[in-house]
């Protein structure tokens, strides 16, 4: 693909790897909690399953079948477009950012709850904790909260490319910008398949 | 004639102008030198902020300054050199006006992306320089922000933090585009083996800047949080571990120094052959040992905590794989000692520079076996051994790597000449500075002198004198190469194509450049570095 | 210009998915009503590491693309668990 060819579209499987490449770094990214988690979890064993306790494993599980679900919806959109079916993907990213929002309303409410407890970080109930409840919920609020961030990320993306099935820029011969959409909505959920039993099932 | 005038013959610098068309241009080669623009400006000013540093040196007590603005300075020489100009450096400036046309493409992968992160850059060098004016006091962590001092002290640390993730940002963004770059758009018949080496060493450079680079982001974004919301990973009075910040920074910034030295090697492997008319020695080997360093350089950072407290398995695991990943770096010395063996050797400066590179590096690599070998270790940590070494490595090896590279590819990316005369003087004070101000460091610090320290006992005076008088000569010597550069560049001679007798692709183009590289992809037949070729103009 | 690989995952296996995909996490929700102590966490994450590999397999259409974007996965998530091991070597022994 040279620039003298003025097609705004990049070649697919260029943008592709392109995109996989920053998968890797949010996979780093995320990494780097989930090195501190390692280390923290070995030396407060019996404190982390303590501080599990205090999570709610139904809206964990619910929250990981709700991502699930929403993988399914996004990789399907990506079934209709290749059908040339614009309508029924435009329709499925829509019940995608829906599914994106009904996560976002029960961390809502998680995180609510947590700080009608007074249970934050740097709070004199955390700072009365034992240090590896301490470390349980630092992890827990940080992993989760740039987790959040990151749904956030994914819903705008979701959000571009389905006004973009609508313009009809996205179609049927050129869909990358739909397809990496897809890929970093993945990311979002793999990351969360494994906070969900890092945080939530050690109980 | 000047190159640029509406009248010279059609290339990058010309065919569109004005302030705004190269600020919003997606030429590959004109991000290079908005990057080889902004990062010698940082340079200077790092620089200036180093000899500031001798001169309060030159005298134990106060001279110049009092001990919080010295800590100030160094932490601010530490950020500015090592996030904004040697990290991005080479691969920002070289790799972006090189790679394409080296591989025969008309850009990189992404051009929209390159500018992009060109401005992501400038945001996150402009935020670090905005830490020093902001309200309250100039960050003086050092560039290594330390926990607990880095989540305590009240200075504009998260700012200076945020700069630091800002232009990580920058540096995976180019990483990324490097690497689909040469994986998608190699000319036709261009097979990865007959790929020139600069290219190579970027490819396992760019591998470095994307997997590395989050790792300190993550672990930056965890002291902010420290910082503001007591998270307490680090904090031992919460449960948290200091060695963990060590461990995490270390991750990244052991890699890091292979991005800045990787791309240099590059260089370096690019002026022998030139230089010497003949082919590199042991191409194959070259390739191997940069994914090597790039691979090996993932699993040394330890050596940087010999005294931090971890295990003994620890260190003896850091310090062997330490020993190992200098393997690879020895192997490239031979390679291009042997390259010069039997060749028609032409002493012009980017042979000259490429030859110290070669000399510095290897000190700098042999007081990294001393660092890396535990016993001594303990002896030599945080003392001006260590000061020494890295700038050994870094100044004397990216750096020099650098200004062979600027004095190589001049004539292509100006299509005007320098006085070679000028160069040769320039590269001789710069060399004897260089050495004069570095080399007592190792004396000294073997002594005793510890690092980051304003003040000193008198009995390291001699050594210090020695060396602020080394930073003085330096400085004249950096002047002298770069008036000569910024000089001849509207007043040099016109430049040919190929006045090296180079063989790689951007010598068969015409300098400088055309917009769009190439009027006819070239359809690669043979290797990199065959001499006595038809294609050879 | 290429333009996309001609694989086309049909709704159905997009389905199926999801349902052993629901299923490995209903595993994982029941498995810790059994006290298996240490194993806990290795079980947790091996049940965790095959929904992964299968959303990486079959939604991020992995197993459709060429081996080299296979290769480059596989070597990012090796050299992460490298460095993890790497540093339990200081915390282990500590």
């Amino acid at each position: 693909m040279s620039t003298t060819e003025h097609s705004e579209y990049i070649d697919s499987d260029t943008g592709k790897m392109g995109m996989w490449l920053f998968l890797f770094t949010e996979l780093f990214l995320f990494g780097g909690l989930f090195i501190v988690y390692a280390v923290m979890r070995s030396k407060y064993s019996e404190d982390f399953h303590q501080a599990a306790l205090e999570l709610n494993a139904f809206i964990g599980a619910t929250n990981t079948v709700v991502l699930l679900v929403s993988s399914m919806t996004v990789a399907m959109s990506l079934t209709a477009i290749q059908k040339n079916r614009p309508n029924v993907a435009i329709a499925l990213i829509f019940v995608t950012l829906i599914l994106a929002g009904v996560f976002m309303m029960n961390k809502y409410f998680e995180w609510g709850h947590k700080f009608s407890l007074h249970l934050y970080p740097g709070s004199d109930v955390m700072k009365s904790l034992p240090h590896g409840e301490i470390m349980f919920f630092g992890l827990y609020f940080m992993m989760t909260g740039l987790h959040a961030l990151h749904v956030i990320i994914g819903g705008v993306l979701l959000t571009i490319v389905m006004f973009k099935l609508k313009s009809g820029k996205i179609n049927q011969n050129h869909y990358l910008l739909q397809e990496n959409g897809a890929l970093y909505w993945h990311l979002v959920d793999l990351i969360w398949i494994f906070l969900f039993p890092l945080l939530y099932l050690i109980t | 004639m000047n190159n640029s005038s509406p009248t010279a013959p059609l290339n990058y610098l010309n065919h569109k102008t004005g302030l705004w068309s190269w600020l919003s241009s997606t030429d590959h080669k004109r991000i290079g030198l908005l990057y080889l623009y902004s990062i010698t400006i940082f340079f200077c000013a790092a620089a200036v902020l180093g000899l500031l540093m001798k001169i309060e040196k030159i005298a134990p007590g106060q001279t110049i300054m009092n001990a919080q603005t010295y800590n100030a300075m160094f932490t601010l020489h530490g950020i500015i050199m090592i996030f904004i100009v040697v990290i991005p450096g080479l691969a920002a400036v070289f790799g972006n006006i090189l790679l394409p046309i080296m591989i025969g493409a008309k850009d990189v992968a992404f051009p929209k992306l390159n500018l992009f992160s060109w401005y992501v850059y400038i945001t996150g060098a402009c935020l670090g320089l905005y830490s020093q004016f902001a309200h309250g006091h100039s960050p003086d962590a050092g560039w290594t922000f330390y926990v607990p001092y880095s989540a305590e002290v009240d200075s504009n640390i998260v700012i200076a933090l945020t700069a630091a993730f800002t232009l990580g940002f920058a540096s995976i963004l180019t990483g990324l585009n490097f690497i689909v770059t040469i994986h998608r758009m190699r000319a036709p018949g261009m097979t990865w083996f007959r790929m020139p080496l600069f290219p190579w060493s970027l490819y396992a450079t760019a591998w470095i800047q994307l997997l590395a680079t989050p790792i300190v982001g993550i672990t930056l974004l965890m002291v902010i949080a420290e910082r503001t919301l007591q998270i307490g990973f680090f904090d031992p009075t919460l449960g948290g571990d200091p060695v963990l910040y060590q461990h995490l920074f270390w991750i990244y910034s052991h890699p890091a120094v292979y991005v800045m030295i990787l791309p240099a090697m590059g260089v370096v492997s690019e002026i022998f052959p030139t230089f010497s008319q003949k082919p590199i020695f042991g191409y194959m080997p070259i390739v191997f040992s940069s994914l090597a360093i790039a691979l090996v350089g993932y699993f040394v950072w330890g050596h940087h905590m010999f005294t931090s407290g971890m295990s003994y398995q620890a260190r003896w695991f850091f310090s062997f794989l330490t020993f190992l990943v200098a393997i690879p770096s020895a192997i490239k010395v031979f390679n291009w000692l042997s390259t010069m063996y039997g060749g028609s050797v032409d002493l012009k400066p980017p042979l000259l520079y490429a030859i110290s590179f070669i000399f510095l590096f290897t000190i700098g690599g042999f007081t990294g076996l001393t660092l890396g070998s535990l016993a001594t270790n303990i002896q030599t940590h945080n003392t001006d051994f260590v000061v020494a070494h890295f700038h050994y490595i870094i100044f004397g090896g990216m750096g020099f790597g650098f200004f062979a590279a600027m004095h190589y590819w001049y004539p292509k990316i100006y299509g005007r000449m320098y006085s070679i005369r000028w160069a040769n003087i320039a590269w001789g004070i710069l060399f004897t500075g260089f050495n004069v101000l570095y080399f007592p460091m190792f004396i000294i610090g073997l002594q005793g002198m510890p690092r980051r320290y304003f003040d000193y006992d008198p009995k390291f005076q001699t050594g210090q004198i020695i060396s602020s008088i080394g930073a003085f000569i330096l400085i004249i010597g950096l002047i002298g190469m770069i008036s000569n550069l910024v000089y001849h560049r509207h007043r040099g001679a016109i430049a040919p194509a190929n006045p090296w007798h180079g063989v790689t692709l951007e010598w068969q183009i015409p300098s400088p450049p055309p917009h769009e590289n190439f009027d006819e992809v070239p359809t690669i037949t043979h290797d990199p570095y065959v001499f006595d070729h038809p294609y050879i103009k | 210009m290429k333009n996309h690989d001609n694989h086309i995952s049909s709704y159905s296996l997009n389905l199926k998915v999801l349902l052993i995909l629901l299923i490995l996490t209903t595993t994982s929700v029941l498995a810790i009503k059994f006290h298996f102590g240490a194993f806990t966490v290795a079980i947790a994450l091996i049940i965790a590491s095959v929904k992964a590999a299968i959303v990486l397999t079959y939604f991020m259409h992995l197993k459709f693309e060429n081996l080299l974007l296979r290769l480059m996965v596989g070597g990012v998530f090796l050299l992460f668990a490298i460095v993890v091991v790497i540093t339990f070597i200081d915390y282990y022994f500590r």
